[in-house]
């Protein structure tokens, strides 16, 4: 799987689930309404920087950290976000993005150095991002195979729908 | 190959003789929990086609985090959480009830052996009872409904070793707060965390529950105490349903140990906005606090209104501080109301709501105006967790803490009082 985009760069770390998206607006039904409130409670201009900017977004260490709330990786998917690049994130906003299909890859190094808008292609199966304007290659971890299968379904919905209509006949 | 006590759990559970971290397994659910915030999980249920939960008697919802329904919006959601349950025959805990990770105790569902899932990064309180227990994300859990099992990868276990003994006045809450500002938010990320050591063996089953609970903060996957004669004595005054205690090899390795002598260990706040900067009450004793908040799943229980209530006994909170009380069930509400405890609680000023998250999760009871600053017994102090203002500040102490500030008005450690 191959991701290409400009990024948008917010290197901090532990940016927990209530900055994603603060608790108040979990009760949104509509998903386009809540992504308006995209990553509010960390950088409010973040939201329009992947309207205008790109749509990789780059963050720090422990991102995702806090509540177990899916919309942390609703809103972001709504919002126009391709794949998020972080120094690492906590367990259940991962398992949220595998599940939803969002690609999420582990690189220690490009968050300290890439430039907010600078062009990269990602590998996602090799875990390895490229710097298109330089050819820098970073090294990141690379999804497991097990990962990359639901990454290859598109997440858990369209696996478990295959599974029951596959049932029903 | 020596395996850890979880291990065996999970191994037991993905029907294997042995599992080895790092290993992706099917597990089998003992009990899935669902709370209000996450109807999406009825949502995704439908458009995975899904028909019949597997099994109605292990399924749980919980109108928990926003009750009674604080608008509009959560009204509708509770009202489809009605439906669904209806729909489903499942179990559902409507908003008299309280929270859920506290109500599952309470009714001996919580079990050494058993797999535990909830939509709610708290979940891995339940370790305390040895219990693998971990949260999900909504539509995970409605693969789970669906399934009645779900993938896990096989996580290291690392060794928390509590040594010592804690002194009068110095809770559980302080022993968590310490360890977080020893070791930071991310050391139990992906791992299970057990607790032991003399500290945790001495502690009663809801203390022990601080600890396991605040292991979320810790970034852990599950926790794990290993069950004790204190553990199955709590557990058979709920029930009498079995269950298998699983043993720890002698010779399993930790991934990790951290060993802690908390013979000194003096009263703890973890100070805004992190729950990683602990730091002794005394060091920053004197700030004034406009609210303080006994309630949630780790500080609203029936020992921390106790010990709260016998704090303030003809006692009132001074001026210019509220104090806002919200018990985690109704058990524990009954009993406040049984022992006096109600009593002395309002007697002394305390605004008390009905049980549940309340001020906790930021959605009602208790919300903080932006540059207020707050002390509670919660679990954390992240920008905007009491109401949204990113400009709010949340002090996270014990409910011994707590009560001492509430009769001051300023942060102070109740062996100061
Ligand atoms: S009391 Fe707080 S931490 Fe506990 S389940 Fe409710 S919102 Fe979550």
């Amino acid at each position: 799987m191959k991701i290409s985009g400009k990024v948008v760069v917010y290197n901090h770390d532990n940016i927990s689930t209530d900055q994603i998206i603060p608790g108040p607006y979990g009760y949104i039904q509509d998903m386009k309404e809540m992504a308006e409130h995209a990553l509010e409670g960390a950088d409010r201009t973040l939201r329009q920087r992947f309207r205008t900017v790109g749509n990789i977004f780059v963050a720090g260490s422990n991102f995702g950290c806090g509540s177990s709330r899916e919309f942390a990786v609703i809103v972001l998917k709504e919002s126009g976000v391709q794949a998020v690049i972080v120094k690492s994130a906590a367990r259940i906003w991962y398992r949220n993005a595998v599940n939803l299909g969002l690609p999420v890859l582990f690189c220690p190094t490009l968050p300290e150095s890439i430039k907010e808008g600078a062009e990269v292609e990602i590998d996602l199966a090799a875990g390895t991002i490229c710097e298109v304007a330089t050819g820098v290659i970073h090294k990141g971890e690379a999804p497991s195979d097990f990962i990359m299968g639901m990454y290859k379904e598109g997440g858990i919905k369209p696996m478990m729908r295959k599974q029951a209509l596959a049932k029903r006949d | 190959m020596a395996m850890h006590a979880v291990h065996k759990m999970l191994a037991a559970a993905a029907d294997k003789t042995e599992v080895r971290p790092g290993e992706v397994i099917t597990a089998k659910i003992d009990l899935a929990g669902i709370n209000d915030v996450y109807l999406i999980v009825v949502r995704s249920f439908k458009e995975m086609l899904g028909e019949k939960v597997w099994d109605v008697d292990k399924v749980h919802i919980f109108l928990d985090h926003n009750a009674p329904a604080s608008d509009l919006k959560v009204a509708e959601a509770h009202k489809a959480f009605r439906e669904f349950a209806e729909e489903q025959g499942c179990h559902i805990d409507d908003i008299n009830e309280g929270i859920g990770h506290n109500l599952l105790p309470e009714r001996g569902l919580v079990r050494p052996g058993n797999i535990i899932v909830i939509t709610d990064s708290h979940t891995p309180i339940h370790g305390a009872y040895g219990a693998f227990a971990a949260g999900l994300g909504a539509t995970d859990m409605a693969a789970v409904l669906i399934n009645g099992s779900t993938w896990f990868r096989v996580p290291d276990v690392i060794n928390v070793r509590l040594d010592g003994k804690l002194q009068d006045g110095v809770m559980a809450k302080d022993a968590a707060l310490y360890v977080l500002g020893q070791l930071g938010s991310e050391f139990g990320t992906y791992k299970v965390i057990e607790f032991s050591g003399s500290v945790v063996e001495a502690l009663s089953m809801e203390e022990r529950t601080v600890l396991t609970v605040m292991a979320t903060e810790m970034g852990a996957k599950s926790t794990y105490i290993k069950p004790d004669k204190t553990t199955i004595d709590d557990i058979r005054r709920h029930t009498d349903a079995p269950f298998v205690v699983h043993e720890t090899d002698p010779d399993f390795k930790y991934a990790e140990e951290y060993v802690f002598d908390l013979t000194n260990l003096k009263s703890q706040v973890a100070v805004p906005h992190s729950v990683e900067n602990a730091r002794d009450v005394d060091a920053v004793e004197g700030i004034p606090i406009n609210q303080v908040f006994v309630g949630s799943c780790t500080g609203g229980k029936r020992y921390d209104i106790e010990v709260v209530a016998k704090a303030l006994e003809g006692k009132k909170i001074a001026p210019n501080t509220r104090l806002v009380v919200t018990m985690a069930t109704k058990d524990v509400l009954k009993e406040s109301i049984e022992k006096g405890y109600y009593q002395i609680l309002v007697d002394a000023g305390a605004t008390i709501n009905s049980p549940g998250c309340g001020a906790c999760s930021g959605l009602l009871g208790g919300i903080i105006a932006a540059k207020e600053r707050c002390v509670s017994t919660a679990n954390r102090n992240f920008p905007g967790r009491m109401g949204g203002s990113v400009e709010a500040e949340v002090y996270l102490t014990s409910p011994l803490t707590a009560a001492a500030t509430a009769l001051t008005g300023k942060l102070i450690s109740y062996n100061k009082l």
